[in-house]
């Protein structure tokens, strides 16, 4: 889990062009959005998009996003759960 | 009788370079439009979060305006400056990124955040965020730069007071090949609005 962890947040600062921000500066239960990293409604899409593509989660409701992007630890936890690759 | 316009300043970010009426502000080696842009960024201690989230383009426009419209002591609230852009490659940089992203059946992730820089005037709408500008702004593409449209586009929209100032130019991105020139126009400024004038700033880097 630890690893899956570190893992997407080098993904979440990579693909979402985080500029200054590393690995180290992000708390598991830092908030994505809002006062966290500040991400904003297309960081979302992007990381639906991330879902599916790496492991193999399809939201059938962009809503569900709300609360599985709410930080990495709830993030890994969802993945853990419910990945397909 | 009829309003005449002056230019009050102009700007060119073109061969890693970055020049305000003409003057050099900043220079870099780096022939790379990605490493360049973000070296100027932080030389200019431009501060907008969103920077590096966008395309190119994006980018050349919005670091081209603001470096003359951070001097205007811009109103915190609301400003009635037009955006008046031309180009000729429109968003094909970013258009390219997104067809690579779509052609593969297989692979179809199609990434929202290069989809939503597919139109070339969104760089208006980020220029527009930043400086709080609410007036008129449109985007044209032409085969080379036309002097004589921007000339009487911004002045139509200037003596109609659909504007107070108008930010005027041309910003061109395609295959790491980029070149932008913007001038600040409205009553005041030293240097006559009109096509021969325009033409020559255009000209003189």
């Amino acid at each position: 889990m630890s690893e899956l962890k570190e893992e997407l947040k080098a993904k979440i600062i990579n693909q979402l062009n985080l500029e200054d921000v590393s690995v180290a500066d992000i708390a598991d239960d830092d908030a994505l959005f809002g006062d966290g990293l500040g991400l904003d409604s297309i960081d979302a899409l992007e990381l639906i998009v991330m879902l599916d593509k790496d492991y193999g989660i399809r939201l059938s409701d962009p809503k569900e996003g709300k609360k599985i992007f709410e930080s990495v630890q709830v993030m890994a936890d969802y993945i853990g759960e419910h990945r397909t690759k | 009788m009829i309003d005449k316009f002056h230019i009050k300043s102009y700007c060119h970010i073109k061969n890693q370079t970055i020049s305000v009426n003409g003057n050099a502000l900043f220079c870099d080696e780096s022939e790379d439009f990605s490493t360049f842009i973000k070296n100027a960024y932080k030389f200019l201690k431009t501060d907008y979060s969103k920077f590096f989230k966008m395309d190119n383009l994006s980018k050349l426009a919005f670091l081209a305006a603001d470096v003359l419209l951070k001097s205007e002591n811009l109103n915190e609230d609301e400003n009635d400056i037009a955006l008046i852009f031309s180009n000729r490659a429109s968003s094909l940089d970013t258009d390219r990124k997104h067809q690579a992203a779509i052609e593969n059946d297989a692979e179809y992730f199609p990434s929202p955040a290069v989809f939503v820089y597919t139109l070339p005037n969104i760089c208006l709408g980020e220029i527009s965020i930043k400086h709080k500008l609410y007036s008129e702004n449109s985007f044209f593409i032409f085969d080379r730069f036309n002097a004589e449209h921007l000339q009487l586009y911004a002045n139509s929209l200037l003596r109609s007071g659909k504007a107070e100032k108008a930010l005027c130019g041309w910003v061109d991105f395609d295959e790491n090949s980029y070149s932008a020139f913007l001038y600040l126009v409205g009553k005041e400024g030293e240097i006559e609005h009109k096509t021969e004038e325009i033409t020559r700033l255009y000209n003189i880097l």
